[in-house]
């Protein structure tokens, strides 16, 4: 369980996270929702240590992450996987590599810079990228794979970190509609197999309510609704959007099934 | 004739365009007076330094003149007379201009190699330690400004006559000045590997290693080799002071008037620099090519 306490983050005069109190319970499947600028990814910074905290605590069982430093931080950062919506791999090493960048908490510094990687890390890593259908890429550059593949590599990358939480940032912003629905099922499958807490900036509230348990929605820089998806009402979701509120409703999609959703997937759900 | 663009009404027209003109004037005015002020620092340096233009002037027939007396051999006869005569030491010289070589090398390797651990500690983008930077980047600033004879006397004097002085005198002052340059390049890659790295878990290390070296690696390369063509040049003047290399024979070929032999060293020094030159053009060629690629 991480328990977010009165969290702030100022740039200069603008609160750009504004006194956000959170619990998280672990294995849950949380979407963030928001406009753009509603302080989602600064957030999700904070939770990783990315940025740190003008204000407040994130507590983790009986740790004070926001206190953190040196090897702790980085242990704790190998707990919190990130994805990001420019998927931020490394272009010009090669997927294998990418993935393996995973494991560098897990391995001694003086093995990793000299990328001596155990026939263990590369197994690891390996496996989680046939998870994903991406076995044979492992040897091409990263930045000649489409967006869509290297997304899924990204997600290789946070798996293999053997992470207790993914914080994901619009995982599937720059996406068409056929690899958002590969990344958000392959969040979705880890957070039903392994049990990974997964805590996603969303922008499309349809995705929002087809996979997230729970919705929490921020405006300015603060939590303005937290609840199941299904009690987001068109109000709600006028206060958090605006104007912009019928661009991201559109139809109203069906609670937690997705249509086209793959079948092991609605399966893992329902069961 | 239809025009996209309709005519301004004069009254309209007319302070727009005096605006124009008025900031062509006072643009043209400016690089008047930096003429006139670089004309008159020119004069102000040139009689402080004591440069005198009649002076110059009255022997600038000397210049040439010694010029065509190197292309003579003792004998009087000309030096294309007789190529065995003038090049009579090429393996002696062939010896000290692969020696200058080496000490180029050697120097910029470990010069490069200190640069390239150095230019990520002080690059403003990855640097974590304010102090360290900004007291590496001072040192670094003090080594590229002293100029490598001025380091290469010293060593002479504390590790006498020979090559090693030449060769730590050119990787200290290739450590400042590929430093700088390694670090500008740093300074411009793209961040986002960065975070994707540091939010792994990974060890400042480690994320350069894996987010910024990937990146640089075909700049940094292509620098250095243009800092052994100018260490090739820095090499041969090396032994004017006793730091090893062709500088030696050079230096003493002059000054006892030898003249064929400096004419000969001369031109085994140019050809060897353009060979160099020729080589490491292309390496960087192909190096940002594939970069491209
Ligand atoms: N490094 C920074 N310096 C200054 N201001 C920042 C910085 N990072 C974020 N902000 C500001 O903080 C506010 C919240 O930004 P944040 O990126 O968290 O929004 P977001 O909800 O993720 O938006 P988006 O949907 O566009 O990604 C914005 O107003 C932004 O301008
Ligand atoms: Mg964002």
């Amino acid at each position: 369980m991480l328990k977010i306490r009165g969290l702030s983050k100022r740039f200069g005069q603008k609160a750009a996270v504004d006194d956000v109190t959170l619990d998280i319970p672990a294995g849950s499947f949380i979407g963030v929702i928001g406009r753009s600028g509603a302080g989602k990814s600064t957030l999700l910074r904070m939770i990783n240590r990315l940025i740190d905290a003008s204000d407040g605590s994130i507590q983790f069982g009986d740790v004070d992450v926001t206190r953190l430093k040196g090897q702790a931080l980085r242990d704790w950062r190998s707990d919190c996987a990130m994805i990001f919506q420019q998927f931020n791999l490394v272009g010009r090493l090669d997927v294998l590599t990418n993935v393996l960048t995973g494991r560098l908490n897990h391995v001694p510094s003086w093995q990793a810079l000299l990328k001596l990687w155990s026939a263990d890390d590369k197994a690891i890593a390996l496996a989680a990228l046939d998870q994903f259908d991406m076995g044979q890429l492992a040897a091409q550059r990263t930045d000649s794979l489409s967006g869509g593949q290297q997304q899924r590599v990204a997600i290789a990358r946070a798996l293999v970190q053997e992470p207790k939480m993914i914080l994901a940032d619009e995982p599937i912003a720059s996406l068409d509609p056929r690899n958002t629905r590969l990344v958000m099922d392959a969040l979705l499958r880890i957070n039903r197999h392994y049990g990974i807490t997964v805590l996603c900036n969303l922008h499309s509230l349809e995705l929002a309510r087809g996979y997230c348990d729970r919705l929490i929605g921020m405006a300015a820089g603060k939590v303005v609704f937290d609840g199941l998806p299904g009690e987001l009402t068109e109000d709600v979701a006028r206060e958090l959007y605006g104007l912009e509120a019928g661009d991201v409703m559109d139809d109203a999609a069906p609670p937690v099934l997705v249509p086209g959703m793959a079948p092991e997937i609605a399966q893992l759900i329902q069961a | 004739m239809a025009s996209t663009v309709a005519r301004l009404p004069d009254a309209q027209l007319e302070p727009l365009a005096r605006a124009y003109k008025d900031a062509l004037a006072a643009k043209q005015r400016q690089i008047l007076i930096g003429i006139a002020t670089l004309v008159v620092a020119l004069f102000v340096a040139g009689y402080m330094a004591e440069v005198r233009i009649g002076e110059f002037l009255r022997h600038i027939d000397r210049f040439p003149t010694y010029i065509v007396r190197l292309f003579f051999l003792d004998t009087g006869a000309s030096v294309f007379t007789d190529i065995g005569e003038w090049f009579w030491g090429w393996k002696h010289w062939l010896k000290l201009l692969v020696e200058t070589m080496l000490i180029a090398y050697t120097g910029t390797f470990l010069g490069a190699l200190a640069a390239f651990v150095l230019s990520f500690v002080i690059s403003a983008n990855l640097s974590r330690t304010a102090w360290l930077r900004i007291s590496v980047k001072r040192f670094l600033e003090f080594c590229r400004t002293v100029p490598e004879l001025v380091f290469a006397l010293i060593f002479v004097v504390a590790f006498g006559l020979g090559p090693v002085p030449g060769v730590l005198a050119i990787a200290i002052h290739t450590m400042g000045a590929l430093g700088k340059q390694f670090s500008e390049v740093v300074e411009n890659i793209d961040m986002k590997p960065v975070e994707g790295i540091t939010a792994t878990g990974a060890t400042w290390w480690e994320t350069v290693r894996f987010a910024a070296v990937p990146q640089v690696l075909s700049n940094f390369a292509s620098y250095a080799l243009l800092r052994f063509e100018i260490n090739v040049r820095g090499a041969a003047v090396m032994g004017f002071v006793g730091a090893g290399g062709i500088g030696q024979d050079l230096i003493e070929a002059i000054r006892k008037f030898y003249n064929s032999d400096v004419s000969a060293i001369l031109i085994l020094i140019i050809v060897a620099v353009m060979l160099i030159d020729l080589g490491t053009e292309r390496l960087r060629h192909a190096l940002l090519g594939k970069e491209r690629s």
